[in-house]
C-alpha cells in the first residue's frame, strides 16, 4: 500500500532507514518540510499523519504505509493560504522563515488535540473537557516548536487568532 | 544657512557628499514608505515552505555527503581506514587528506578586505588535527543514509600531541591579543586602580559566560557543483562575497569564477557569517567526484565544524563618589581563542561608550586554547560584556542606595568618554523614561526578595543596552530603471530573518521617488553587484548607502537623457530631486518628469546606474551608537529555584524604524536570545578531551515558546543624521543588557546575586 | 545509521516469533529508538514494528487500567479514566517531551527509553552503558544532569522518563511476552540499578516485549500531583520530578502516600524510604524533611549535582504540603 502524502500516493521506499522526512524533502522534494536537528529536538520536520502532528525525522516512511500524510504544501490549494498561514504574516510570526511551516503544522494539530478535550500540563483541571486555549496552553502546547529568530509573541498571537478569535491577540502590542 | 551651506547640501542630497554623514540624509523626516509597518514581501512563501533554502535546491546526478569528525583535539592521524567506508552500499568516494585537492588555507577573517576564513588553518590538507571534531574525512553517496552509514565506518587511530583544553589553565598563559576588533587590547584613562582603592564606595566584581551556540533553526548546509571549471555554491551564508572571494582564493580560481547563491539563510546570527570548512570541503569533494555534492550537516555536525561564542571572564571594577559618579570604571579580562582565528569577543567595547569616568581601565586577553575557532554571534561582545558591566552597575547602584535609572543619569556622558567625539545621536535616557513609565517600574521595591505571590519571588530589573552603529565598505548597488517607471535595486545582500527584501524595498522606494510596489529588491546572489556582510547591524547602512550613491548616479544619467525637450531642461544634478515617479527640481513642484515619460523619448527599455557606497568615514568622525533600556519582571520558585520571566520591555534608541512590524520583530528576537544567554544556554566543553557534550537541541537549551512571555518594545525614533536613512542597525542589540536585566531582577526577586550564566536553577537553591 | 529490515507485527504472538532473533529489535513511536539508530548508538539489523499491536486502555474488574503497550503517550494522557483516576500519570506524561513526541511514543517505548546521559550519545567517550568496560566519562565529567542514588562506579546514568516515575509511584505492572512465554513484573523490577552491568536498562529477557501495564487501583491517586523542574519552562528532561500521591485519615495522618522520584537514579525511584518515615504520620515541615533526609541518606552527588539532594527535599516539602492542603497538583 502506499503511502498517502497531500492525496498523492507515493511509495514506500527500499530502504528501511528512510525517515518519512528524509521521503518528502530528497525523494519527493517536498522542501517544505524542514530538517532542524533530525534528532526529534526542534520541531521543524513536524507534519500532519493522519491528522496527528508528529516529528517526520523520528518517523520511518515504512512506519507510514497506508497513511496519509499532510505536510505544508498541503495545507491549502494551490495559490491560496490556510487562515493560519495568513496570521502568521499578520501578525510577524516568523522572521528566517524555516520553523515555520513546522510551527503551522504543529498548531494546526494542536487546535485538533484542544478541540478534543486533550489537556496540557498547565491546564488546571485535568477533567475539563473545554479547553480555552489562552496564551499559556498555547505557549506550553507549542513549546516542541523551536524558534531561533525569537517570532514566539508573533506565533502565539497568530495561532490565538485563528483558533480562539481576534480577542486572544492581545498581549504582544505594537 | 550659508550659501556655501546651501550648496553643499544640494551635493550631498544627490551626488554623495565627500564627507559621508556631514549632511544629514533628505529622506528624514520625508513622508514616504519608510517608517510604514509592511507584511514581509517574501511572506506567502516562507508560510508555505516555498523558500528554497541552500539543501534544497535540486541537481542532476547530486551526492550527499556525510562527514567523519576527528575523536581528539591535537596531533596527527596515525591511520585512517576508508576501506568499510568505501565499500558500503551506495558510496561514490571517500574524501580525506590524502585524495582531497589542493588548496591554500582559507585567508583569515579582516586579514583582507574580502577574506572570510573563520580561521587560517588549511582544510584537510595533511593528517594533523586542530580540534576534536575536525572532519578527517567526507564521504559522498547515492543518499543520505548510504552516505551517514559509511561515514560511521571510517575508523581512524591517532597520535595524540598535548592540547590546551582547560579554559582556568590555558587562562595563566594570556595573552593580549594583536588588536581587539580593530582597537587595542588595553586602554587606560587615568590611573583607575589607584582610583578605586581610593574611592568612598567601591564594587569589584567577578563575572563568567559560557560558551553559546547560534542554534540556527536551519543547520549550516550546501549545495555545490562546477562547471566548466566555474564553482556554484548555494550557500547558507551572511556573507556572499566573502565565501566567494575565500573559496576562489584557496582554489587558485579567478573570482569571477565562483558563484555564491544564498537568498535564503535559515537564521545566522553570526554563526553563518563566516567560511567554514564544511563549504570548503562540499566543493572540493564536489570537484573530486564532478558531480553535485548537498553537505546538509547534521546538528552534531553544526556544533563540531561552525564556532560559536567563546567563554569570558570578566573583572569590573567600579569606584564611585556618593553622588554616584565614577572617580574609576575597570572592565577587564579573557576569553577563549585560538591562534588560528581573530575574534576576541569585544566584552570591554561597551565600556568605552557609555558612562561618564574619571579613569577608565579597559583590558582585553585571550587564552589560546586547542578547540575550534570560536566566532561573533549577535552582539559579540557587547552581550556578554554588558552582563558584567549592567550587573555591576546594579550591585553600584545598591551600595550607593541610589535607583538604578538614577545613577545612569548621573553618568550620562556630553561626549564619547574614550574617543571624546560627538555623539552623533544619543537618547539613553529617555530609552529609560519611557521604558520606566510603560513597565511601571515604580512598583520595583528597592529591597530584595519582599514581594512573592504563593511561593513565586518577583522581581524588576533593568540594564542599559548598547550597540555600535557600523557600515562596511565595500559596498555597491546597481538600479536598473524600466521603460514602465518601475526599479529593480540590486545588491548581493542577505535575507536571515531581518526583512531585508521588505525593509529595502520601502527605502528604495522612498530614495527613487516611486511606490514601493513599483520597486523590487534583489539579493542573495554574488553575480549582483557586491554585497557586504550581513553582520554587525550593519547591512541596512551598508545597502542605503550604496543604493543613495546609484541614486546619484541614475539622476545624472535621467538628466543627460532627459535632454532639451524636458521640463528639466536646464537643470543641474544638484537642483533637483527623486519624486512622484520621475525627477524634479527642488522647491518649484511644477517642474517636474516621469521616469516613464523620459526613457520613452529617449527610446530606451531601461536605465542602468552604478555605484560604489563611499567609504564609512562618519564612523572616525562621529561616535554612532545605539542605546537601549532593559527591563525585565521575574518570578523565581523559593522551592526550586527557577526562573520564570512574567514581562518584558525593551526601550531603543536606534535611529528611524524603517519598517515598525519587521523591526519589533528583530528587536524581540534579541532579547529572546538573551533571554537563553540569561537563563538556560551553555555549551558544554569537557576540559579532559576538547569535546562539546551536548551537540544536540535537546540538551543545548534555546529558549521554547513557555519560556517566551509578551514583549513589549518602543522606540524613541530620533533619526540619527549622520546615517544613512537616519537609521542605525537593530539586529544586534536586543541581546544586548538582556542577561543583566534578568540577573538584576533575580536578585530583585531573591536577594542572590547571579554573576555566573546561565542562570540555573540549582545556582539559586 | 546501519542498514536495517523492517516489518509490522500483527499480534503480539507474530512480534515475538520474530523478535527473538539477535540483532532485533521491537520499534514503538521510533522517538528514542530511532534517533539513538542515527547517533550509531544502536545498530539493529531489523526492526519488528510493534505499533500495531494492543492500544487499548480498559478498566480492570478490580478497578484498576489495562493498558496496551502500543497506547500512545497522548492518548494515555488524554484518557478519562487516566485524568479522573491517575491524573499524577497523566500530568507526569504531560509534562514530558512535546505535543509531537508525545502522539508518536507509546507506552512500552517510553518504559524501554534510554539513558540522555551526553557519554552515552557520543561515540567518542568512554560509556560502560554503551560499551561494556569502556570505562565511564561521566563520573568526571559533566554530570549535572547526572545519579546521586543507586549509582556505581560504572555508571551514574538516569533513567530519562516522567511517565514511568508515576508508573512507580502507582504499583503499576508489566505485562511481558518472550520466547519463553508470557510473565508480569512489578513495575519497580523493570529497571535495574546499574552496579557492574549499566549496558543492561531492565531485567527483560533478550526477545521480551512489553504488552500491556495493568495499574492497580488506588484510591491515593486522586489527591495526587507530579512536579517535575527542569532547564526550561518546557521541553526538557527532568532535572529532578516527584510523583506523590497521598490519602488522609480524618486526624490528617497519612492513611496512605506514594513517592516516586526522577532524574535521580537509574531507575525510576520509588522512594520507599521517605513513604516509611510518612505513614500513618501528620506530614507537618519536619516529618517531610525528615521523609527526605531517610530517602536520601544513601545519597551519593558528583561534582556538579549536589543540587538533587536540595531539591528533591524542597520538592518533597512543597508537593506533599500542598496535596495535603488540597491544592490542585498541577505542575508549576
Amino acid at each position: 500500500m502506499p503511502i498517502l502524502v497531500n492525496d498523492r500516493p507515493v511509495f514506500v521506499p527500499d530502504d528501511a532507514r528512510v525517515s518519512l522526512l528524509d521521503l518528502l524533502r530528497d525523494r519527493l522534494e517536498l522542501f517544505g518540510t524542514k530538517k532542524g536537528c533530525n534528532q526529534g529536538a526542534c520541531g521543524a520536520c513536524t507534519v500532519l499523519l493522519d491528522g496527528e502532528r508528529v516529528l517526520s525525522c523520528l518517523t520511518l516512511a515504512a512506519q507510514c504505509e497506508g497513511r496519509a500524510v499532510v505536510t505544508v504544501e498541503g495545507l491549502a490549494a494551490d495559490g491560496a493560504l490556510h487562515p493560519l498561514q495568513q496570521a502568521f504574516i499578520d501578525h510577524d510570526g516568523f522572521q528566517c522563515g524555516y520553523c515555520t511551516p513546522g510551527q503551522i503544522c504543529s498548531a494546526i494539530g494542536m487546535a485538533a488535540e484542544a478541540a478534543r478535550g486533550m489537556p496540557s500540563v498547565v491546564t488546571a483541571d485535568l477533567e475539563a473537557t473545554d479547553i480555552l486555549l489562552d496564551r499559556d496552553e498555547l505557549r506550553e502546547r507549542m513549546s516542541g516548536n523551536l524558534c531561533r529568530c525569537g517570532a514566539h509573541n508573533g506565533i502565539i498571537d497568530a495561532i490565538g487568532e485563528v483558533f480562539r478569535g481576534p480577542e486572544s491577540a492581545g498581549g504582544a502590542p505594537r | 544657512m550659508s550659501l556655501l551651506d546651501t550648496v553643499r547640501d544640494a551635493a550631498g542630497r544627490l551626488t554623495g557628499h565627500p564627507e559621508p554623514g556631514a549632511v544629514p540624509d533628505p529622506l528624514i523626516g520625508k513622508p514616504g514608505a519608510i517608517g510604514r509597518s509592511l507584511p514581509r514581501i517574501d511572506g506567502p512563501r516562507k508560510v508555505r515552505g516555498a523558500a528554497r533554502f541552500a539543501a534544497e535546491v535540486p541537481a542532476d546526478g547530486l551526492l550527499y555527503a556525510a562527514v567523519a569528525y576527528s575523536a581528539i583535539a591535537r596531533g596527527r592521524i596515525a591511520f585512517l581506514d576508508t576501506t568499510a567506508a568505501e565499500r558500503a552500499p551506495g558510496v561514490v568516494l571517500v574524501m580525506d587528506h590524502r585524495n582531497a585537492p589542493r588548496l591554500k588555507p582559507p585567508a583569515l577573517f579582516m586579514t583582507k578586505p574580502q577574506a572570510a576564513g573563520a580561521s587560517d588553518l588549511p582544510i584537510m590538507q595533511d593528517d594533523s588535527i586542530h580540534w576534536n571534531g575536525e572532519a578527517v574525512a567526507v564521504v559522498l553517496a547515492h543518499t543520505q543514509e548510504q552516505a551517514e552509514h559509511a561515514a560511521a565506518l571510517v575508523r581512524a587511530t591517532y597520535e595524540e600531541a598535548p592540547a590546551t583544553l582547560d579554559f582556568e589553565a590555558a587562562k595563566r598563559r594570556s595573552r593580549h591579543p594583536d588588536s581587539v576588533m580593530g582597537e587595542k587590547p588595553v586602554l587606560e584613562q587615568g590611573d583607575a586602580e589607584r582610583a578605586l582603592a581610593d574611592a568612598p564606595v567601591s564594587v569589584d566584581l567577578i563575572f563568567r559566560t559560557p560558551r553559546h551556540s547560534h542554534a540556527a533553526i536551519e543547520p549550516h548546509a550546501v549545495t555545490a557543483w562546477w562547471e566548466d571549471g566555474a564553482l556554484v555554491l548555494h550557500d547558507a551564508t551572511q556573507v556572499l562575497n566573502g565565501v566567494r572571494w575565500t573559496l576562489a582564493d584557496m582554489f587558485g580560481i579567478a573570482e569571477d569564477r565562483v558563484r555564491v547563491l544564498s537568498p535564503f539563510v535559515g537564521g545566522g546570527f553570526g554563526g553563518k557569517g563566516s567560511l567554514w570548512s564544511h563549504q570548503v570541503l562540499a566543493a572540493a569533494a564536489a570537484k573530486l567526484a564532478g558531480r553535485p555534492v548537498r553537505l546538509n550537516l547534521s546538528r552534531e555536525g553544526v556544533f563540531r565544524l561552525a564556532g560559536g561564542r567563546t567563554p569570558t571572564e570578566q573583572r569590573v571594577a567600579l569606584g564611585a563618589r556618593e553622588d554616584g559618579t565614577l572617580l574609576s570604571l575597570i572592565h577587564t579580562g579573557c576569553v577563549a581563542m585560538t591562534p588560528h582565528n581573530n575574534c576576541p569577543e569585544q566584552f570591554t567595547f561597551p565600556a568605552r561608550h557609555l558612562y561618564r569616568a574619571d579613569a577608565i581601565r579597559l583590558e582585553q586577553s585571550v587564552a589560546d586554547m586547542d578547540m575550534l575557532a570560536n566566532t561573533f554571534m549577535r552582539a559579540p561582545g557587547e552581550s556578554v560584556g554588558t552582563f558584567a558591566l549592567e550587573c555591576a552597575l546594579d550591585e553600584l547602584a545598591e551600595k550607593l542606595s541610589l535607583d538604578p535609572i538614577e545613577l545612569r543619569r548621573r553618568l550620562e556622558p556630553e561626549r564619547d568618554p574614550t574617543s571624546g567625539h560627538e555623539f552623533s545621536s544619543r537618547h539613553l535616557l529617555r530609552c529609560f523614561e519611557m521604558g520606566a513609565e510603560r513597565f511601571g517600574w515604580h512598583r520595583r521595591a528597592p529591597t530584595p526578595g519582599t514581594r512573592r505571590e504563593g511561593e513565586w519571588q518577583i522581581g524588576l530589573g533593568v540594564a542599559t543596552a548598547t550597540y555600535p552603529y557600523q557600515r562596511m565598505p565595500g559596498g555597491a548597488a546597481r538600479i536598473v530603471l524600466n521603460r514602465d517607471g518601475r526599479a529593480v535595486v540590486s545588491m548581493a545582500s542577505h535575507e536571515m530573518g531581518m526583512g531585508t527584501a521588505t525593509a529595502q524595498s520601502q527605502a528604495a522606494a522612498d530614495r527613487l521617488g516611486l511606490p514601493v510596489e513599483d520597486v523590487t529588491f534583489e539579493y542573495g546572489d554574488t553575480s549582483l553587484p557586491a554585497g557586504t556582510i550581513a553582520g554587525g547591524s550593519s547591512q541596512t547602512a551598508s545597502i542605503a548607502a550604496a543604493v543613495a550613491a546609484a541614486a546619484a548616479v541614475l539622476a545624472t544619467e535621467l538628466l543627460k537623457l532627459a535632454g532639451n525637450d524636458s521640463p528639466l531642461a536646464g537643470l543641474g544634478v544638484d537642483e533637483v530631486e527623486m519624486r512622484d515617479g520621475g525627477i524634479g527640481a527642488r522647491e518649484q513642484p511644477d517642474r517636474h518628469e516621469r521616469y516613464d515619460s523620459i526613457l520613452r523619448r529617449a527610446g530606451r527599455d531601461e536605465l542602468v546606474a552604478d555605484a560604489k557606497a563611499p567609504p564609512p568615514r562618519e564612523l572616525k568622525r562621529w561616535s554612532m551608537h545605539s542605546f537601549g533600556a532593559q527591563f525585565c519582571e521575574v518570578r523565581v520558585s523559593a522551592v526550586t529555584g527557577e526562573v520564570r520571566v512574567s514581562r518584558f520591555l525593551g526601550a531603543f534608541d536606534c535611529g528611524r524604524i524603517l519598517n515598525p512590524r519587521t523591526a519589533a520583530s528583530q528587536f524581540r528576537g534579541g532579547i529572546i536570545m538573551g533571554l537563553g544567554l540569561a537563563l538556560t544556554e551553555e555549551t558544554q566543553f569537557d576540559p579532559r578531551s576538547g569535546r562539546i557534550m551536548n551537540p544536540s537541541l535537546a540538551e543545548y537549551h534555546v529558549p521554547v515558546h513557555m519560556d517566551v512571555p509578551p514583549i513589549e518594545v518602543v522606540w524613541t525614533e530620533q533619526p540619527d543624521p549622520r546615517a544613512p536613512l537616519g537609521a542605525r542597525g537593530i539586529g544586534e542589540i536586543g541581546i544586548t543588557g538582556v542577561g543583566a536585566a534578568v540577573a538584576n531582577a533575580v536578585y530583585n526577586a531573591t536577594g542572590r546575586r547571579i554573576r555566573d550564566l546561565p542562570i540555573t536553577p540549582d545556582k539559586l537553591l | 545509521m546501519n542498514p536495517v529490515s523492517y516489518v509490522r507485527a500483527a499480534d503480539a504472538g507474530a512480534a515475538v516469533a520474530m523478535g527473538a532473533a539477535a540483532g532485533t529489535r521491537y520499534l514503538g513511536g521510533g522517538t528514542n529508538l530511532v534517533d539513538l539508530m542515527r547517533e550509531n548508538v544502536e545498530a539493529p539489523s531489523s526492526l519488528v514494528d510493534v505499533c500495531g499491536l494492543s492500544a487499548a486502555i480498559e478498566d480492570t474488574p478490580e478497578g484498576g487500567l489495562l493498558i496496551g503497550g502500543a497506547a500512545r503517550n497522548s492518548a494515555l494522557a488524554g484518557h478519562p479514566a487516566v485524568r479522573a483516576r491517575f491524573p499524577l500519570l497523566s500530568r507526569a506524561i504531560l509534562a514530558g517531551a512535546s505535543g509531537q513526541i508525545r502522539n508518536m511514543a507509546t507506552v512500552g517505548g517510553n518504559i524501554l527509553q534510554r539513558t540522555r546521559c551526553t557519554y552515552f550519545y557520543d561515540d567518542a567517550a568512554r560509556c560502560n552503558k554503551r560499551a561494556p568496560g569502556a570505562g565511564c566519562d561521566a563520573i568526571d565529567g559533566f554530570n549535572r544532569i547526572h545519579a546521586i542514588l543507586g549509582a556505581s562506579s560504572a555508571c551514574v546514568a538516569t533513567h530519562p522518563s516522567d511517565m514511568c516515575v508515576a508508573l512507580a509511584a502507582l504499583d503499576a505492572e508489566v505485562m511481558l511476552s518472550g520466547p519463553e512465554g508470557e510473565r508480569r513484573l512489578p513495575f519497580e523490577a523493570v529497571h535495574r540499578l546499574p552496579d557492574g552491568q549499566p549496558d543492561r536498562d531492565t531485567t527483560l529477557l533478550p526477545g521480551e516485549l512489553i504488552t500491556a501495564v495493568r495499574l492497580p487501583p488506588l484510591a491515593a491517586a486522586r489527591r495526587s500531583a507530579y512536579r517535575k523542574v527542569r532547564d526550561r519552562a518546557s521541553y526538557a528532561f527532568a532535572l529532578v520530578s516527584l510523583a506523590a500521591a497521598v490519602e488522609l485519615d480524618a486526624a490528617g495522618r497519612l492513611a496512605e502516600v506514594r513517592l516516586a522520584l526522577g532524574g535521580v537514579a537509574h531507575k525510576p525511584w520509588r522512594a520507599r524510604a521517605a513513604e516509611a518515615v510518612l505513614r500513618g504520620q501528620v506530614p507537618d515541615e519536619i516529618r517531610l524533611k525528615e521523609a527526605a533526609a531517610a530517602e536520601l541518606a544513601q545519597a551519593s552527588p558528583l561534582r556538579d549535582n549536589g543540587f538533587k539532594l536540595v531539591m528533591v527535599e524542597r520538592l518533597i516539602v512543597a508537593v506533599l504540603s500542598d496535596l495535603v492542603a488540597g491544592n490542585a497538583g498541577a505542575a508549576a
